[in-house]
């Protein structure tokens, strides 16, 4: 089982990549909305890539008002 | 009548056969959402299917856009109509667009062509609708699927529900159903709404290759087949015209409706 820092680092690592933003430049407690400006669509696309990443369902309504990493890795670090 | 090969070329979508295959691209920005326009051009695409079966095996459906297969329908064009006439009208107008997009879908979903819906990212309300009227849905890995429509007071329009039951077990159709969530190609093909699951950007190669692999077989036996195994569920399909026009008069959806067309939340699509 992943440690909860560990899914918090691959979050950030992943969100890096897949929005072309340096990993250095992303914090777990930025709001990702803001830092990676991304929009409903883009947030969607984040969604499904966290979900193929961790192997895990994420309910979208679980996710509400979610804004920032480590909150977002507690949510999937409680479905691992 | 077209001829086979020529393009048809409108402002939400545009089809031409190729090699026994019909091909309809939606590529209306943001998302193809189903409006006034894009209804008046599937109507005039299903006019045509007649005649494009007897010249093609298949046809394929897919988005030429980036953001996705298809949003559903166009609720900012629903939301200003509504409110530029009175209740009455309103109404009556949202149950004559629900007969119209249900002629079309039909129209689709029996057509003896077999039907590929190629989709990629957003799938959402209409447009998941619009694929499922297909025999067969291939998607993108990144492709996601909803029927957020309970945020806004409503049920699903364009024969979400009966197809869905069609093809699904009732567990399943509740859950998507009733939480609004949305959920990823690999799910979608766990429960066994998706025949196959391919990389970024393979979704229309996958469709032809399946297209082409359908073109092997008897078409009349095909056809055949599909008449047996795909029954259209009309008596439930007019049960939701009438279940959405009976909850499309409660105030709650003209709020929902506002609320949607005013958000800037980033998941607007959430109640």
């Amino acid at each position: 089982m992943e440690t909860a820092e560990k899914t918090l680092d691959e979050i950030l690592s992943l969100a890096a990549a897949h929005f072309k933003v340096p990993r250095e430049k992303l914090s777990p407690d930025d709001d990702f909305f803001k830092t990676l400006g991304i929009d409903s669509l883009q947030t969607l696309d984040l969604l499904t890539k966290l979900e193929s990443h961790f192997r895990v369902e994420l309910p979208d309504y679980e996710l509400q008002g979610v804004s920032d990493f480590r909150t977002l890795a507690g949510k999937i670090q409680a479905r691992l | 009548m077209k001829s086979p090969g020529e393009m048809v070329r409108g402002e939400a979508m545009s089809y031409a056969t190729k090699d026994g295959v019909v091909e309809l691209a939606l590529h209306r920005a943001p998302c193809n959402e189903i409006g006034s326009l894009a209804l008046e051009e599937l109507e005039a695409f299903s006019h045509e299917l007649e005649s494009l079966e007897r010249s093609a095996h298949a046809l394929i459906i897919y988005s030429d856009l980036q953001s996705g297969f298809c949003a559903g329908a166009d609720l900012r064009e629903l939301y200003q109509r509504s409110q530029s006439m009175d209740k009455a009208a309103a109404l009556k107008g949202v149950r004559d667009f629900l007969e119209r997009i249900h002629r079309v879908l039909n129209a689709i979903d029996a057509t003896p062509l077999t039907t590929i819906a190629a989709v990629h990212g957003v799938t959402f309300g209409g447009g998941f609708e619009l694929a499922l009227t297909c025999d067969l849905i291939i998607a993108d890995k990144m492709a996601r699927f909803c029927f957020p429509e309970l945020r806004l007071g409503l049920i699903p329009g364009f024969g979400g529900i009966p197809r869905l039951k069609r093809d699904l077990g009732n567990a399943v159709v509740r859950d998507l159903l009733l939480t609004g969530r949305s959920f990823n190609a690999a799910k979608a093909q766990q429960i066994g709404l998706v025949s196959q699951v391919v990389s970024e950007g393979e979704a229309l190669r996958a469709a032809r290759a399946a297209a082409a692999q359908i073109g092997k077989f008897d078409r009349q036996t095909a056809a055949a087949a599909k008449r047996f195994i795909k029954p259209v569920p009309h008596e439930e399909l007019r049960q939701e015209i009438d279940i959405f026009c009976e909850l499309f008069a409660h105030p709650t959806v003209e709020a929902g409706l506002k609320k949607f067309v005013e958000s800037t939340d980033p998941q607007p699509y959430l109640p």
